[in-house]
């Protein structure tokens, strides 16, 4: 299954990137999570982050549709 | 209206876009680009948005407020980009027959936004290496647990 994934802030200079498509066997944005923490080599706690797919917040254990977009977003500073 | 601006956000336009005839009160909340944060002087920002969402979701926002209070119209902006001290952030306007409902309202939105609204914050400092700012007091929801000190 193919998903985008969108990186953000500090997540976004660890990844060196600010999207990609990914072909993934990840059921979850938590596995998806994982899956991009072993590639990076990534030091981020998952209970800082929330997830976003398709622009709506939603809970980690949602499952996955081929062509979502992910993003994972780091605690928000705007104001 | 919720948008999402890589230039100068301009306080009169925004203001005479909430205007009414309807109108007896317009408050405006102007947040802008401080020179220090917890202690250490800051030389400039960068705002980064997941631009898409945050409009989406800042729209939302306003919808609900538009809901729970007896308001005539509200208009929200964020800049993006690399900001200089004194800069406005974000602008919002918000529009009612009086006072007490547009305060209200307009201090709703910005904590609202403050939590949800996808957009971060680089802080470049004077003294030291520029870093994301995780903003604490707006951390909220689910966060809540993940923290466990006081503020």
């Amino acid at each position: 299954m193919k998903v985008k994934i969108k990186y953000f802030a500090s997540m976004r200079e660890k990844c060196g990137k600010s999207d990609e498509v990914l072909d993934t066997n990840s059921e979850n944005p938590k596995e998806l999570f994982d899956e991009i923490t072993k590639k990076y080599s990534l030091n981020i706690n998952i209970n800082t982050l929330k997830v976003a797919i398709n622009e709506s917040y939603e809970s980690f254990e949602t499952k996955l549709q081929e062509l979502d977009v992910i993003a994972f977003i780091p605690p928000v500073a705007g104001g | 209206m919720f948008t999402i601006s890589d230039t100068k956000l301009d306080k009169i336009d925004l203001e005479n876009q909430v205007s009414d005839d309807k109108a007896g009160a317009i408050v405006t909340f102007d947040g802008r680009v401080r020179n220090h944060n917890e202690g250490k002087p800051v030389d400039s920002l960068e705002y980064q948005a997941y631009e898409s969402m945050a409009q989406k979701v800042g729209l939302e926002i306003i919808e609900k407020a538009i809901k729970k209070f007896d308001i005539h119209k509200v208009i929200g902006s964020h800049r993006v980009g690399h900001l200089q001290i004194g800069d406005a952030a974000i602008i919002i306007a918000v529009s009612s027959s009086h006072r007490a409902e547009a305060f209200a309202a307009c201090q709703y939105i910005i904590d609202e936004i403050k939590s949800l609204v996808p957009i971060w914050k680089k802080e470049h400092y004077t003294n030291e290496d520029s870093e994301w700012v995780a903003c604490h007091n707006c951390v909220s929801h689910s966060h809540e647990e993940a923290h466990n000190h006081s503020h």
